[in-house]
């Protein structure tokens, strides 16, 4: 945790940690209590007045249907996102593991996605798959599919856990290379003595021994799936048709921000929190173990 | 390579390069679009090669003309705001990691939780009652409004602490020695061993901030310090009107041009920085 020597200055070190501590306090330590405070409170549109509830935010919630079928769409997404894009990465990168030509190249085309923000990527996918006009739909159309994700709910679903998968690709690509560049060489080629071929190896070797990468990047794009795709959805469906892709953040956010239900929108951004909260001890729990092969 | 199968490679290549042309697509398609004029693009099939408006459209978009804000202004506007995150999160989280690994002092560990307790407050669950102290400052509107409150570290902390643990004691002790003060051995000794680890983590928090969006949302209301990665949302809501493509694909590609050179660029060093430093 600490060095074996070090300064001994009396003011030094509380003037070099305290502007993180400042922005700590003020932006996040603060604003995270007073969320905590106005859950509390049933506050009517304008300000004007409040009142002291207790758990009743919490309790509508609870109550509310449209809430308890966000948890599970919220759910159904990341889970959708995760795998769809987590398959694909380790795919490509199972691959890139064996060709030694162009893989510089492969490695530099995948990784745009990355570079990518949210609310550009949700714009390129709704250009494609627009309605009237898209490319997709217009090929689409010939196979008979009529699609509309402006009035189709599942399609909607579909289009933005694509998107969403499709910006994420990048980062599980590199995690997959780098986890399958750290297995030592020896025992692929040991396999490959005793006459084990590529997929052979692949499910006997590579996939068990990346299984620790596999549950972090699992952890980190459900994180990805719940906070960074905001920019996706508002861009692509506005949580519509309906209710249909709004998301817990996004729903904060129509809720608080649209419709001015302080204390609902604060009640849930409560909820989110210990979900935050859980997902990073889930993480660092991990992590401390990450290095047993 | 284990074993010479020609064949194998072949069809590893051949998926390999589906998989990548399935992956740039909508960047294709995107570029595409942006060489195309309007009326071109309300024909359907849309075109899938390019056209030659590309530079008319490029003209087009920085003359500023129909748009809330000239495209050169919020251009700066996110240049500033990514600048400003990237320094300011290197800047905050080097000093206290160095407070944190090279003092003894009171509620060090105290103040260690503290950082971390901001990795579980995402700035998407705290976005009401932060605008509130926003407000209450009087800094919407303002680079300071878009970037300070996004500015605190803990990933950027622990890796610097990482990294300052690997640093032998002795150069501590030798530069002790020789009078230098911990200032001076921050500046002369800490700082370019960590040239490395400060390059990767720019890159990172380069794009992090250049690709904030709910949050410069929120914070401006003033078309003049809009960012242009949020302006593409006004101009996907023309109201009425189809959507102008053309321009809106071609905004599309400035706003994402730098984050994608930067990745490119430094990729080798973006690479290692990530890989290493999640984990």
């Amino acid at each position: 945790m600490q060095k074996r020597v070090h300064y001994n200055t009396s003011y030094l070190p509380y003037l070099l940690v305290a502007p993180q501590i400042t922005i700590t306090l003020l932006f996040f330590i603060w604003p995270a209590v007073q969320a905590l405070y106005q859950s509390f409170l049933l506050e009517d549109a304008f300000g004007l007045s409040s009142e002291f509830v207790w758990f009743d935010n919490f309790a509508e919630l609870y109550d509310s249907e449209n809430y308890l079928n966000s948890f599970t769409r919220t759910a159904f997404f990341s889970v959708s996102v995760a795998a769809l894009s987590m398959g694909f990465a380790l795919f490509f990168a199972a691959l890139a593991d064996r060709v030694i030509k162009g893989s510089h190249t492969y490695r530099t085309l995948l990784i745009i996605p990355y570079a990518v923000a949210p609310v550009l990527a949700g714009t390129l996918w709704l250009f494609l798959f627009n309605p009237t006009l898209g490319i997709i739909p217009y090929f689409l159309d010939i196979v008979s599919i009529n699609w509309n994700h402006k009035l189709n709910s599942s399609q909607a679903m579909s289009l933005v856990i694509i998107a969403a998968a499709w910006k994420q690709v990048s980062y599980n690509f590199l995690f997959f290379v780098a986890a399958m560049h750290s297995i030592p060489k020896s025992l692929i080629e040991a396999a490959a003595i005793d006459g084990a071929g590529p997929m052979h190896r692949f499910r006997t070797i590579i996939f068990p021994l990346i299984s620790p990468t596999t549950f972090f990047l699992l952890v980190v794009n459900i994180i990805y799936a719940f906070f960074d795709t905001f920019g996706i959805i508002h861009a692509i469906t506005a949580g519509g048709p309906g209710n249909s892709t709004e998301i817990l953040v996004y729903k904060v956010f129509n809720d608080g921000f649209v419709g001015l239900d302080l204390g609902g929108s604060a009640a849930q951004s409560v909820i989110l929190m210990f979900i935050v909260i859980l997902l990073t001890v889930v993480q660092f729990k991990y992590v401390e173990r990450k290095v047993e092969y | 390579m284990i074993e010479n199968r020609p064949m194998t490679t072949f069809v590893s290549h051949t998926v390999l390069i589906l998989g990548v042309a399935l992956i740039v697509f909508p960047i294709w398609v995107m570029l595409v679009a942006s060489s195309h004029d309007a009326l071109r693009l309300t024909q359907v099939p849309l075109p899938l090669l390019p056209g030659n408006q590309f530079w008319i459209n490029l003209k087009l978009l920085f003359s500023g003309k129909g748009f809330s804000a000239p495209i050169h202004l919020t251009l700066m506007n996110s240049l500033a705001m990514a600048l400003m995150i990237s320094v300011g999160k290197i800047v905050i989280s080097i000093i206290s990691a160095f407070a944190i690994v090279y003092f003894k002092f009171r509620f060090r560990m105290f103040f260690f939780w503290m950082i971390f307790l901001t990795l579980m407050l995402p700035v998407e669950v705290r976005i009401l009652p932060t605008y509130e102290v926003i407000a209450n400052f009087g800094m919407l509107d303002t680079y300071a409004g878009l970037s300070i409150p996004l500015i605190a570290s803990a990933t950027a902390t622990f890796m610097f602490r990482q990294t300052f643990l690997t640093i032998p004691d002795e150069l501590m002790e030798a530069s002790r020695i020789d009078g230098a003060g911990p200032m001076r051995f921050f500046f002369d000794v800490v700082i370019p061993m960590s040239r490395t680890n400060i390059a990767a983590l720019f890159v990172i928090l380069f794009i992090f901030g250049w690709n904030q969006y709910l949050w410069p949302l929120l914070v401006t209301t003033d078309p003049d310090m809009y960012t242009v990665v949020m302006s593409i949302k006004q101009m996907l809501e023309s109201g009425e009107n189809e959507p102008q493509w053309h321009l809106i694909m071609m905004t599309a590609l400035v706003a994402m041009l730098p984050p994608i050179l930067v990745v490119i660029f430094m990729q080798k060093i973006f690479v290692k920085g990530l890989t290493d430093s999640e984990k």
